[in-house]
This record gives structure tokens, C-alpha cells and sequence, in this order.
């Protein structure tokens, strides 16, 4: 059973105004337990208003989310234990901290989960763990915290609730790029301890190449693709019509590709990049030099 | 060419009141030295935390340095009389698109900088309207800025900044919290403003595609310029930027570690096409 | 959503009230409210009803928006009329206990609702077709005399003009922050009132703290923009009266002339 499917989802804004907008529609997809997901998509796309969808924070106008194969709005008064089981970060998390200390803060999710002080400290020391905050930071004011130890403490706030499934909306907005690459690798370690599901949205196709196992590409309020990474950015022409930049790298390699090299199209970073050039070029590099040694 | 910014020796560090009510101090800027000249497009890489903001605040008067002088067009920024000749020739734009627009409609938002100069009304309307077409956002001259996207609320602050006619204009990361389209609109319009206008442009980033537009590349590490030159040979220094937790292009990357593999990279490729023209001539050199 | 709420509502458009000078519609506006409230009978209030009603449909903005907005009144409405249908004095038509409704009672209900919904649809022809910069643009200008009181008329503008700018965007901000607190398991919706106060603390406390964060900035960037004060300053767009200003100065002068008629011609069915 997948762990999170959606059938026909479709939502309407301000339906029956003037300023009526189909933010997602007729988007249905099954996403294994487990499964690393880039949801990717140009502003405008709906993959917001989706993400928001898979865990009740808004309801679809038609269209149903199941979570383990129960329809999430069975009961809408326990939509609230849904949030518990599919964690939402977003956008700018660090906006959302309030609490005296970055401990009491992340304990936030946890104590609305009901849990008991043990379990919650556990929770909180677990959580804060991951993200690489130490113990001195966790008694600190979150708001004297540098912004990407903010950003990470908030995130912190997410993962203590040990959701089934965690969704991040654009988690290195604004970050430096070595800020990028801690955050990145720290979420793909989590994924890989944890083995739950992760759908991580973002407009750097670099990051989503890195960590992304799969991607959900989503096109005016449409879901145009899931698919394994590499397909999909070998679909370069296509995305690019979209509006969607593929990283560098396969741009590069679907130019060597299409000059007549036999290299795949598919490639995502620098390492796999030179894996399929330098059998090329050694290759040809010793036959040449056989042929001038002879 | 002419020098218009020039920054010697400049140290800066901010004060911070402790709760047990002791002063520490955080040094920013180690004696910082460095020069803009007229027309130029100068981008300032670094990360978090290296003192490239608090250059663009000492650069228009916001800061004054500590020790070390900066001069804008000739005039110290230490001189209290002339703050504002040195911030109508100085511009300055910053991160957070929504933070910076005074006025709920878009064309008195830009005219705002031109009021506050004293400019008589007529003139102001010229201005704005001229501004306003330089960004490419006439058209929208009558709408709110909340209802805009985070790439054109940008190109409203810019056209504020050009209405007040600076020489330069520095950009404090201007595109960090855009989307990648928000991002090509606003280095769009960067670019023409400095090819067609001539406008000085200080850009600070930290995305290495846009530092590479730029006719110079000033990388700050901890508070001292780490190094300077052209993007080729900012880039060409692969592993002093590694070793300093910055990045390079993929483009670059890819060529350099072909170099350490023992090919020979005669021109260091900085963007797509570039390092694909470079391996198709590998490829065929060794066919 | 949150951001719906409509505050100052502006309709941009063309109409011959549109144009008029904002200094003007607000003058105009004081001087209807004052003729609403010396209307005696139902001539001369009638001819002030039929008046604003035409002036509404001049705005040719749909009247939709209009009723919409005294829909939030409505209650006010009916509570006033109400209140005012049993305070009548003279013989009672209806009695019941202590309550009596009078015939000086039923006028004095008609008289209230109509002044009110007459009151709130003027009010809304301003904030309807003047721009929210415009009308501050406007106060500010009338209010230029009490510089001399020592109030800083160009202060109270300028903050004023940055709320307009900012209200939408913190609305926004507070619903993303909510979503993201819920996200967490917060409730707001349920439990008595103590207990969703408490429930807004991890939505205040955010949102004072960015709206500090943005004030900070947008600081910065005023002063970069050479932000100086009030001094000095020059503005773009000069107000100046034209034809339609005269035009509606002479129709309200006529219309204050036939209110004045009606009331002393005509006996007064109020007092």
C-alpha cells in the first residue's frame, strides 16, 4: 500500500468570485513508503496549495488524500492527528519560532501531540540531533540563534513530531551555499536513518538532483510527471519549456549526448558526469597513443 | 578608467550588549581595501557572515568605518555634511523584496526617493515614468505592490533607487529570496542598467551564475578580500574557494577535476555552453 | 482567508467622482454628513437619500460592493431602530408591559436607518473611489493648519501611509504563520476563549517579531532613499481643483438650499 495517494485532488480559490482560480487540479498519484520526493514547479504551479493538501491544512475542493489508505477528511475532527503523521516545514521556517528557549520551542509539536515530559525531551534531544544543534543552543532564545541555526531549530520543531511523512517546502531559501549543502546532506541523512518518506519542494533542481530519488513536476495547477530523477531530467527539453532550469551539469551532458557521444542523458551531478567522460577520453586518450607508439 | 568607490584599510566591528551587561565587540571587516570604478559591474561573493552587507552599508554612509576611510566619487563617507550627496550618488537595494516599498501603489513608491531630494513635481513624474520603463514595469505603474511577485516588488525597489538618477547602485542580495524566473528578471535588469545606462553596479550574492556576469569578482572570507579579478580567474582558483566552503559552477567544477585528471584546460569554462564547447573539443582531440 | 478582509476598499475607474480632487470629496463628505443629520422631515431627508443614491450610482462601481459593504453594519442598524422604535413619546399604537411603540417611535426608527445607510454609502463613495494614498494625501494637505498646534501632520501621514502598505502584507504573513503553527498541532479552534488566547501566542509573538524586523528595514532602506522628514520635500502629484470640483460644490450648495427649504417650509416630523 503507498503510503501517501491522491485521487482527482482539485482545488478551486474564491470559487464563484471573479477572482476564481483552479490552484491544482485532477492530481493523482501514489508515493511509496520511503520514497525521497522532488516536488518541483515553477511559482504559480500549485505545488503549494498540493503539499498543503497532503496534510490537511487545506481542504480539497474535490477529490480525496489517502494516508495509509484511509481518506485523511474521514473524520474532520481528527484532522489535526494528521498533522502529527505528515510534518509541514515551510517556507522560511524561522518565522515561525516563538518560545523562550529553542527546547521549549521544538517541544511544541510534541506537547500538542499530548506526549509525556520523558518522551517529549527525548523527542526534543532526537530531533535537535539531526539538524546539528548542540545542547548549549537548545537553552538559548530562538531569536539569538544565527539565521541557519534558526532555520535548523525550526525544522527541529518538525522532525520531534516523527511524522510518517515529512514535507519541506524550499528549505534552503536564502542559505549560502555551504549553509545549502550542511542542511541538504543533514535532511538526506535523516531520510536514511529514518526511513520514512520525504517530499522536498524546491526551485534548485541542484538540491533536488542531489537528494530527490524521485520527482512530482507539476505544471499550471497539472501534474505533468513523477517519475525516478533521472528520467525525469532526462526529459531536459520538456522541463525546460516549463519554465524549469535542469541543473548545469545535465545540460551539459544532454549537449554531449546529442552531439552523438554515448553518454546517458539523465546525468545529476559533477561525479556521475566524469564516471561517463573519463572512460571516454582514456579510452580514446590510449588508442591514440597506441597508434602513435606504432 | 575612473575610481568612484574606494575603500582603504577599513576596519568595522558591531557592539553587542550581553544580558550580563558587558560590551562585546564582533569584528566584521580586518582591513577591507578595495576599489569600483566608474561603469563597472562588480560582484561581491561570499558567505554568511564575511562582512559583504556591511560593505554595501559603509558604502552609501548607513556605517561609517571604524578605522580606514571610504570615499564615494571623491567624498569621505565620515563626513557628517555630505551623508546625503553620498546617498544620492549611491543607491542601495536590499534582500527582502517586501521590506523596502514605502508607498501602497507602485509609481508613488518610486517616486518617493525623488520627493525626499526636493525635485519639483514635473521632473518627478519624468523621473518615475523613466524608471519605471528602465525595469520594464510601466505598465504596472498603478498597481499595489503586495499583489506583484517577489521578481517585480524587486524591480520596483530598483526604479526607486534609479529615480533618485545615482551613479551607482549596490544590490545586497537581491535575488536570495526570488524564484528563478523572479531571479533572471532582476539580473536582466542589472545588467541593462549597467550596459545601457552606465550605472556602477555592486552586486553581493552568493549564487556563483550571477557572480559570473560580473565584470570583476571581489570574494571576501572573514572579513578580508580573499581574492579579486576577473570571473575567469576568480573561478580559475578552484581550490582556495573550496577551501574556504565556497562554491564554483557545475560548469567549472567539471573542467577542473578533468584538469586534475591531467587534461589541460587552456580557458576556464564558467557556464553551460562554455563546458560544453570545452569537452567536444576534448572528445575530439582524443578520437 | 484572512487577507480577504477588505480595508479601504479601492475601486480604480473613471467616473466624474473619481476625478474629483481628494481634498474636495473629503470636505464634501463633512458637509453631507451634516446635512444627513439636519434633515426634520421626509422631504428633505428623502431628498438626501435620492442624493446619495445617485451620486452611488454615479461611482458606476456595482452596487454589489456597496451593499456588501452595509452588510457589516446591518446590525447596527437594526439594533438603533429598534432601540429608537420603542423610546418614542405620545400616545402608543401597541402596547405590551413596559414597551409601547409610538408613531414619534416608527419615525424616529425610518429617520435612524435611513441616516445610517445614507452615512454609510457616502462613506464608502470615498473610500470607494480615492485611492488609500490619495485620501492620506488629502488629510494630510487639510490638515497642513494645525502644523502650527505643533502637530506633526507629516508624520502622522507618512505613518499612516506605511500601514496602508503594510496591513495587507502582515495579513498575509499572520496566515502563513498560523498554517505553520497548526501544522504543528496547534488549536485554534477549539476550547473555551482563555484557551484560544493562549492559542494566539504562537501566532503574536512571530508576527511581532517580523513586523519589528521589517520596520527595521524598511527604515534603512527610507534612509537610503534620503528620508529626511517632512522638510524640504517635494511631491509628485499636485492636487489641483478642476471643473467637476466646481460642478460639485454648486450641485451640494443646491442640495443644502432644498434641505433648508424643506425643513422650514414643510413641518418636521422629528425633533
Amino acid at each position: 500500500m503507498s503510503i501517501i495517494e491522491t485521487q482527482n485532488l482539485k482545488l478551486v480559490y474564491g470559487a464563484d468570485t471573479p477572482f476564481e482560480k483552479t490552484a491544482v487540479d485532477d492530481v493523482s498519484f501514489k508515493i511509496e513508503e520511503g520514497d525521497f520526493v522532488g516536488v518541483i514547479g515553477h511559482t504559480g504551479s500549485g505545488k503549494s496549495t498540493l503539499v498543503q493538501m497532503l496534510n490537511g491544512l487545506i481542504k480539497p475542493t474535490q477529490g480525496k488524500v489517502l494516508l495509509n489508505g484511509i481518506d485523511i477528511w474521514k473524520e474532520p475532527k481528527k484532522i489535526r492527528k494528521i498533522r502529527f503523521k505528515v510534518g509541514m516545514v515551510f517556507q522560511y521556517p524561522e518565522y515561525q519560532l516563538f518560545e523562550e528557549t529553542v527546547a521549549k520551542d521544538i517541544a511544541f509539536g510534541p506537547k500538542n501531540m499530548g506526549l509525556n515530559d520523558e518522551e517529549i525531551k527525548q523527542r526534543v534531544t532526537g530531533a535537535a540531533r539531526f539538524v546539528g544543534l548542540n545542547n548549549e543552543l537548545l537553552l538559548k532564545s530562538p531569536f539569538d540563534l544565527s539565521g541557519g541555526e534558526k532555520r535548523r531549530a525550526a525544522i527541529a520543531g518538525v522532525i520531534a513530531m516523527d511524522p510518517d511523512v515529512l514535507i519541506l517546502d524550499e528549505p534552503t531559501a536564502g542559505l549560502d551555499p555551504n549553509g545549502r549543502d550542511v542542511l541538504l546532506a543533514e535532511i538526506a541523512q535523516y531520510h536514511k536513518t529514518r526511513k520514512n518518506t520525504v517530499l522536498l519542494v524546491s526551485h534548485s533542481m541542484e538540491d533536488i538532483a542531489k537528494t530527490a530519488d524521485k520527482i512530482l513536476v507539476m505544471n499550471k495547477s497539472h501534474m505533468v510527471m513523477l517519475d525516478t530523477t533521472q528520467n525525469v531530467f532526462s526529459k531536459g527539453e520538456q522541463l525546460t519549456k516549463m519554465g524549469l532550469k535542469i541543473p548545469q551539469i545535465t545540460q551539459i551532458m544532454m549537449n554531449i549526448k546529442n552531439t552523438g557521444y554515448p553518454v546517458s542523458s539523465g546525468v545529476l551531478t559533477v561525479e556521475q558526469a566524469l564516471k561517463q567522460l573519463l572512460p571516454l577520453l582514456t579510452n580514446e586518450k590510449n588508442i591514440k597513443q597506441k597508434r602513435g607508439s606504432k | 578608467m575612473a575610481e568612484f568607490i574606494n575603500a582603504s584599510n577599513v576596519t568595522f566591528k558591531y557592539e553587542n550588549q550581553e544580558d550580563d551587561g558587558t560590551t562585546t565587540y564582533n569584528t566584521v571587516l580586518k582591513g577591507v581595501s578595495m576599489q569600483v570604478n566608474k561603469g563597472e559591474f562588480v560582484a561581491l561573493l561570499g558567505h554568511n557572515g564575511c562582512g559583504k552587507s556591511t560593505m554595501a552599508k559603509l558604502f552609501n554612509a548607513l556605517q561609517v568605518p571604524e578605522s580606514g576611510t571610504v570615499t564615494v566619487d571623491g567624498i569621505d563617507t565620515a563626513d557628517d555634511q555630505r551623508v546625503y550627496d553620498v546617498r544620492r550618488r549611491v543607491g542601495l537595494v536590499l534582500q527582502n523584496p517586501d521590506n523596502q516599498l514605502v508607498a501602497s501603489i507602485v509609481e508613488e513608491d518610486v517616486a518617493f526617493g525623488p520627493e525626499n531630494l526636493g525635485v519639483p513635481p514635473k521632473e518627478i513624474r519624468q523621473r518615475v515614468d523613466d524608471a519605471l520603463r528602465a525595469v520594464d514595469m510601466y505598465e504596472y505603474r498603478t498597481h499595489a505592490p503586495h499583489k506583484l511577485s517577489g521578481g517585480q516588488k524587486q524591480r520596483v525597489a530598483i526604479a526607486g533607487i534609479i529615480a533618485m538618477e545615482p551613479k551607482c547602485i549596490v544590490l545586497d542580495e537581491p535575488t536570495a529570496m526570488l524564484d528563478p524566473r523572479g531571479r533572471d528578471e532582476v539580473m536582466n535588469t542589472i545588467i541593462k542598467l549597467n550596459r545601457e545606462k552606465g550605472i556602477t553596479i555592486i552586486l553581493i550574492t552568493h549564487y556563483m551564475d550571477e557572480a559570473v556576469l560580473a565584470d570583476r569578482i571581489i570574494v571576501m572570507d572573514d572579513g578580508r578580500v580573499l581574492t579579486q579579478g576577473t570571473p575567469k580567474e576568480v573561478f580559475s582558483q578552484v581550490e582556495l574557494l573550496k577551501r574556504h566552503k565556497l562554491d564554483v559552477p557545475q560548469s567549472t567544477q567539471l573542467a577542473y577535476d578533468l584538469m586534475s585528471c591531467g587534461f589541460k584546460v587552456d580557458n576556464m569554462p564558467l557556464n553551460p555552453q562554455e563546458c560544453t564547447q570545452y569537452l567536444l573539443q576534448l572528445l575530439k582531440k582524443y578520437s | 482567508m484572512i487577507s480577504d478582509i477588505a480595508i479601504g476598499q479601492f475601486f480604480p475607474g473613471k467616473s466624474p467622482v473619481h476625478r474629483l480632487d481628494p481634498r474636495m470629496k473629503v470636505l464634501l463628505l463633512i458637509g453631507y454628513i451634516v446635512f444627513i443629520f439636519i434633515t426634520f422631515n421626509y422631504f428633505a431627508l428623502g431628498l438626501m437619500a435620492l442624493s446619495v443614491l445617485a451620486i452611488v450610482l454615479m461611482t458606476k462601481i456595482p452596487v454589489k460592493m456597496y451593499v456588501k459593504g452595509l452588510k457589516a453594519i446591518i446590525f447596527i442598524v437594526l439594533f438603533t431602530s429598534v432601540l429608537n422604535l420603542f423610546y418614542g413619546t405620545g400616545t402608543p399604537l401597541w402596547q405590551w408591559g413596559f414597551l409601547k411603540i409610538t408613531l414619534a417611535g416608527i419615525n424616529n426608527a425610518i429617520f435612524i436607518s435611513i441616516r445610517i445607510v445614507s452615512l454609510i454609502l457616502i462613506s464608502c463613495v470615498l473610500t470607494f473611489t480615492t485611492s488609500p494614498t490619495d485620501l492620506t494625501d488629502a488629510l494630510e494637505r487639510l490638515m497642513k493648519p494645525l502644523n502650527f498646534f505643533h502637530i506633526k501632520v507629516h508624520e502622522i501621514a507618512m505613518m499612516m501611509t506605511i500601514a496602508l502598505r503594510f496591513v495587507p502584507t502582515l495579513l498575509e504573513e499572520t496566515d502563513k504563520i498560523m498554517n505553520a503553527q497548526k501544522a504543528r498541532g496547534a488549536d485554534m479552534e477549539t476550547g473555551n476563549l482563555l484557551t484560544r488566547v493562549k492559542a494566539l501566542i504562537p501566532v503574536l509573538i512571530p508576527l511581532f517579531v517580523s513586523a519589528f524586523r521589517r520596520a527595521y528595514d524598511l527604515a534603512v532602506a527610507m534612509e537610503c532613499r534620503c528620508y529626511q522628514g517632512g522638510g524640504g520635500r517635494t511631491r509628485m502629484k499636485t492636487l489641483h481643483m478642476g471643473k467637476t470640483d466646481v460642478m460639485a460644490v454648486v450641485f451640494t450648495l443646491l442640495l443644502l438650499t432644498g434641505v433648508i427649504l424643506c425643513n422650514t417650509l414643510l413641518p418636521a416630523t422629528i425633533r
